[in-house]
């Protein structure tokens, strides 16, 4: 069965001045952990409200574990969790309140699912007692984590859980994820980190309401056109303007310690000759390399 | 000659009741230079860069900023400083015109500055048939390019950027740096924070604070020497995970 299937789901806002969604369409598995990869305004928050039954969609179909999203939204609203971008819990209840008020809203007693956020929660239980408004940012994360699990979910909708938080906390959540997975449960994640794709089984890259490619991080890599080269010299400024002046370049992109450039054409001579044209530019320690796409790349690439 | 010393701070500290947000910092950041001010969620970042703004008094410790004393000329700093983050940096229900005038006028530009630089600005960014059109309608893209040439419209001696790109499309992100290099050769000081690793390879040099102290401060070829690591992500892995604090 499928967890989540999208055909052709369209959302505009401000009378059609804005198009939220544009005519998307994916699945995505029982048991999967599939990531909505694209930067602020892709329309991932919206097609999040429309799955979790919190907004309608203009047109289109989606059914979650079966169910409509217009007609079953009942029974979708009892078997998904739903972490929103914005941390939404009760600022004024303590962090065991917030808990077992989001699990009598469900029926259930806090004992009943303990064991499946047990690991999340004992790194938060020393201020059980403290306000949810008082707590860091780490810590609204992981208590909107649990209150999202709290009922056992068949399915776990997180809308940028890692923005703005840094890169060790962020590699800590999604071991996190990666537990929950383990235990079959379904997984639909969003973010606008492109280096995050590569923990997911399947990827949507997604921009301006519309889906750029859908497949494995790898799948998307071998998708990538043409060959891809890193290059690196002495002052990276200076070489990042001299790249751009070359004609014979396809691309060229700052990626950290390394620029990314592809060719517009494959000639086996043209490395050699383009490490010439950048040492008679005056440019010291050059150094290339035939490389992998990373999905940024890629993303990148399908952006043109 | 010596380099021209924009910020210089000596056991700068803050405390909040026994809490030490920021614990005997001391670093110097040059003219013209592109400063990465790295930390996990927590760490102090920033409670120092408030400091360094003259938005809130350190406990104890000296600092000047563009030559002037971070507790008793608080306003001649504002006034040599630019300041952008992430969450506010533009009024939406603006036009593009009307932010420039708006924070032209802040800043203390006269009437013919902001109109001379506003459209400069314009020009720039190649915003001419959007510059009467809300901010709010812009793409998040725009807004931030734009709210950093703002930021800059006073001519500033050092720009502050709080996670200036977080969010933003990969495309745009590397634009956002071509403004701040460009900002760098004209010799404006940009003092920014990112959690985007690739990004701090991008500066001249960078700080990494751990609970409230700075545990590394370098280029990024010398940390990644230091620490015997490939990449700068490698290098911050190596310290944040010390870290004792539980995150902001």
């Amino acid at each position: 069965m499928e967890a989540v299937s999208i055909n052709s789901l369209s959302k505009s806002f401000n009378k059609g001045a804005i198009q939220a969604l544009d005519a998307v369409s994916f699945s995505v598995q029982e048991g999967e952990l599939f990531g909505l990869i694209g930067p602020d305004g892709a329309g991932k928050t919206t097609l999040f409200r429309i799955l979790t039954t919190l907004l309608l969609p203009d047109s289109g179909e989606a059914t979650v574990y079966g169910w409509d999203i217009r007609t079953d939204y009942q029974k979708i609203r009892r078997e998904v969790g739903y972490m929103p971008g914005k941390f939404s819990l009760y600022q004024d209840l303590t962090v065991e309140e917030n808990l077992s008020f989001f699990a009598s809203v469900f029926g259930q007693k806090l004992t009943d699912n303990y064991a499946l956020i047990q690991d999340i929660y004992e790194q938060i239980a020393p201020f059980k007692d403290r306000r949810a408004g008082k707590l860091s940012g780490g810590m609204k994360q992981k208590l909107a984590l649990c209150c999202a699990l709290i009922h056992r979910p068949k399915l776990l909708f997180l809308d940028e859980p890692t923005t703005g938080v840094d890169a060790v906390s962020r590699k800590e959540f999604w071991e996190m994820l990666k537990k929950l997975k383990a235990q079959g449960m379904s997984i639909l994640v969003s973010t606008p980190y492109m280096d995050e794709a590569n923990l997911c089984e399947r990827i949507a890259l997604i921009q301006n309401g519309k889906i750029l490619s859908i497949d494995s991080p790898q799948g998307i890599i071998k998708q990538y056109p043409t060959p891809l080269y890193a290059v690196k010299a002495k002052n990276m400024i200076s070489l990042l303007a001299t790249l751009r002046q070359q004609e014979q370049l396809a691309s060229c992109y700052a990626f950290g310690e390394y620029h990314h450039i592809s060719f517009k054409s494959q000639d086996a001579q043209q490395l050699q000759q383009l490490q010439q044209t950048l040492e008679a530019a005056g440019h010291q320690e050059i150094s290339m390399l035939a490389i992998e796409p990373s999905i940024e790349d890629c993303f990148i690439e399908l952006m043109h | 000659m010596e380099a021209e010393k924009v910020i210089q701070t000596v056991d700068l500290s803050k405390h909040f009741g026994d809490f030490i947000a920021c614990n005997a910092i001391s670093f110097e950041v040059f003219k013209g230079e592109i400063f990465g001010f790295l930390g996990a969620n927590g760490a102090g970042k920033t409670t120092a860069m408030k400091m360094l703004c003259g938005l809130s008094a350190p406990s104890s410790g000296k600092a000047t900023i563009a030559g002037f004393d971070i507790y008793k000329q608080t306003e001649a700093i504002k006034k040599r400083i630019g300041y952008m983050s992430q969450k506010f940096s533009l009024y939406e229900d603006l036009s593009v015109l009307e932010n420039i005038e708006f924070f032209g006028g802040i800043y203390g530009l006269s009437q013919q500055e902001i109109k001379q630089r506003g459209q400069q600005l314009i020009d720039q960014l190649g915003l001419a048939d959007v510059a009467k059109n809300m901010v709010g309608s812009l793409p998040l893209g725009w807004k931030q390019k734009l709210a950093f040439s703002v930021a800059s419209l006073h001519d500033p001696e050092i720009i502050f950027l709080d996670e200036p790109t977080g969010g933003v499309d990969p495309v745009t992100r590397r634009q956002f740096w071509d403004l701040i290099y460009a900002a760098s050769v004209r010799g404006i000081t940009v003092f920014v924070t990112t959690h985007y690793m690739d990004e701090a390879e991008y500066c001249h040099r960078v700080s990494i604070m751990v609970d409230g102290e700075i545990k590394a401060l370098d280029t990024p070829e010398n940390l990644k020497k230091q620490f015997q690591v490939d990449s700068m992500e490698d290098v911050f892995f190596e310290l944040a995970r010390g870290a004792q604090r539980l995150g902001d």
